[in-house]
């Protein structure tokens, strides 16, 4: 065989369609459950024709009952499952917060290791469909605040797939929030895609003059920003951080040291948010490195609005994220 | 609800079995209180004393190799399903020796080897993981069953009612008992339950439900039992409510407003201990000497749980944020 990887174009969705479809061919431990992921194919049709393949006891429709089905989930990996539980959105996630932080999250150290949790959690998240408040937050800093989960934010259609099949081999419980905007984006997918790394932030752009720290669908924007402040001679390092808990401390530093200034673009709300940690992190470790102030360029703080003009008005913007670069950059113009 | 004329005859061995059980959960139980006022055990402690019937009555007809999922009020549940007394009494004074090292407390008893699966204080917490339990059961082709304990306040969660729900939905095989002992914490059922008579609640999701007298253990052994072939017959869940009665407070933080002593000693003169003593008694199979000398074995086992305890060590402080995620070194 020569060297070349073959690789194919396909769709953020497709990505996580043949995660699951290898997942489950491949562990015959793993189903996958939650609200319409069977008959009606995933509400994001992530899961389109599974149940053709895979049958109903192993892509398994439940009741609108996040609580409960996400409890069965925790229930069903402690009895040697590997389950995948499905939740619509991160909002709907609130009605099964109490058995992901008071039970998955906990488990294992109150009771002294005996029991381990090997639950993933996939879940939509973001802004961007005219959703309005209860259907489009970006709530997943709020999980990467519990110790006993590791976060997820996969941004591209490798790590769709791939963090997937991480995540089932992890024996505890993960989390994974994908961008419901990501869904239709193409992108190239190795054919013979496996595993992919989760305790790492990547640089998908390097440069000399800021770092811009980002992910899920503002990985994006963010590179987007980079390719404007090019046309200036701005020279931005764009890193995905890809998992939010833990957080790639050791990547984040290094970039920061290599370009001294550090620009956090997240789709949270600043306050309390996962940018706040990011940025109390880099003043903690590398205050020294800097040469401004870490910047955030963050959801406005109000519940996600409906018209798309005032939801765009929201979120981070190329124009902010380009302007704040800028003046960290050239701070007198 | 249950009458002695239509019992069978006595089963003398095994109701002083029984009886045996009664009476370590309660001696056990007297000695928490004691130890909690001079403050070796700490934290919240959830008293089962007038419960015993229950886990015991139940515990019989669960197979060694059957689940439990139970409640913040387990002492009673862990010591009849077998999990070594000293175990339980260092885990609540906080030694490594505990069966949890000392992290989980009264609260949280975790057991391997005996499928024990806590010890939950979220109220209602732990009834999806025993769906979830059975679902991995049934999906693994294992007959086994899971028992799930909760309290009549639990029956006022979302949680019971998706869980009963999903459970019957997918016809899984688990046993839910509730322990109907009145009070939600301080709130009487009155005040919390539209309809009280909770066994009717089974009806609404299709799942067989009985309520028995909690406090006669041959009458829920013989419930247990019912309940039993039931879900291993493969026809989905069993509900079954076991009215019953704390004699204690709430915890140890509770100074019982909310109910008379009249109610507490008209329930105390049902005491599931005296109940099963008169009649191993009135049927000879019991004296007073031989009450002595039951007595004198149980209050050794608890001497020796408590000198467990109290040799055990406390788990290095740099173990703290061991077991946050599991240990990677086994693969």
């Amino acid at each position: 065989m020569s060297g070349e990887t073959k690789t194919i174009r396909t769709t953020y969705r497709e990505a996580v369609r043949m995660g699951l479809c290898e997942a489950l061919r491949r562990d015959g431990r793993v189903f996958l459950m939650g609200e319409d992921v069977g008959r009606y194919g995933g509400c994001y049709a992530a899961s389109k024709g599974m149940l053709e393949e895979f049958g109903p006891e192993r892509v398994r429709d439940t009741p609108l009952s996040e609580l409960a089905f996400t409890g069965v989930g925790i229930g069903a990996a402690m009895g040697g499952m590997r389950p995948i539980v499905e939740i619509m959105t991160v909002n709907f996630s609130l009605l099964a917060i109490d058995q992901i932080v008071n039970n998955a999250a906990t488990i294992l150290h109150m009771s002294g290791g005996l029991f381990n949790v090997p639950l993933v959690i996939r879940m939509a998240t973001g802004a961007g469909r005219q959703l309005a408040a209860q259907h489009a937050h970006s709530l997943e800093g709020w999980y990467a605040h519990i110790p006993g989960i590791r976060v997820l934010v996969p941004a591209t259609c490798e790590d769709a797939r791939g963090m997937l099949r991480t995540a089932l081999e992890d024996p505890d419980p993960v989390l994974i929030f994908e961008n419901q905007t990501l869904y239709p984006m193409e992108g190239e997918l190795r054919a013979d895609a496996e595993a992919v790394d989760i305790d790492h932030a990547r640089v998908m752009r390097a440069g000399e003059d800021v770092s811009i720290i980002t992910y899920g669908a503002s990985l994006y924007k963010a590179l987007a920003t980079a390719e404007t402040l090019a046309a200036d001679g701005i020279g931005a390092e764009v890193l995905d951080l890809r998992t939010l808990r833990p957080l790639d401390d050791t990547a984040i530093m290094a970039s920061v040291a290599k370009t001294h200034r550090a620009v956090i673009v997240d789709e949270g709300w600043r306050s309390g948010g996962i940018s706040a940690e990011i940025s109390a992190r880099i003043t903690e470790q590398a205050f020294y490195e800097l040469d401004a102030p870490v910047a955030r360029v963050c959801s406005a703080e109000v519940p996600m609005p409906y018209a798309r003009h005032l939801e765009e008005a929201a979120l981070p913007r190329l124009e902010t994220i380009v302007a704040t670069v800028k003046g960290m950059v050239h701070p007198h113009g | 609800m249950t009458n002695k004329q239509v019992r069978p005859a006595i089963d003398r061995d095994h109701e002083l079995g029984l009886l045996r059980q009664m009476l370590l959960i309660r001696r056990f139980e007297e000695k928490c209180a004691e130890l909690y006022s001079v403050t070796k055990i700490r934290g919240f402690l959830h008293l089962y004393i007038g419960e015993e019937a229950v886990s015991v009555g139940v515990m019989g007809s669960v197979a060694p190799d059957d689940g439990v999922v139970s409640t913040y009020r387990e002492h009673g549940h862990a010591l009849a399903r077998g999990i070594a007394p000293g175990a339980v009494m260092a885990e609540m004074y906080g030694r490594h020796e505990g069966c949890c090292r000392g992290r989980g407390g009264s609260m949280h008893i975790f057991d391997a080897a005996t499928r024990f699966y806590g010890g939950n204080a979220i109220v209602g917490g732990g009834i999806p993981l025993a769906a979830g339990l059975a679902l991995a059961d049934r999906m693994q082709g294992r007959q086994r069953l899971t028992w799930c304990f909760f309290g009549d306040g639990a029956v006022a969660e979302g949680v019971f009612h998706e869980s009963m729900n999903i459970a019957s939905l997918w016809r899984l095989p688990v046993v839910f008992v509730c322990e109907n002992n009145l009070y939600a914490m301080g709130t009487a059922i009155r005040y919390a339950q539209a309809v009280t008579d909770l066994a009717s609640k089974g009806a609404g999701y299709a799942v067989a439900s009985e309520a028995v007298d909690g406090m006669d253990v041959l009458a829920v052994e013989a419930a247990a039992r019912r309940a039993t072939e039931q879900v291993r017959g493969g026809n989905g869940p069993y509900f079954l409510e076991c009215r019953t009665y704390r004699f204690r407070a709430h915890s140890m933080f509770d100074t019982e407003q909310y109910r008379t002593k009249d109610e507490v000693e008209e329930w105390r003169k049902r005491d599931p201990i005296t109940f099963l003593t008169s009649r191993l008694k009135e049927h000879e199979a019991l004296d007073d000497a031989g009450l002595a000398s039951l007595e004198g074995s149980v209050a050794e086992e608890v001497a020796a749980a408590v000198a467990f305890a109290e040799g055990g060590s406390w788990e290095p402080v740099e173990e703290l944020t061991r077991f946050v995620c599991s240990d990677r070194s086994n693969g």
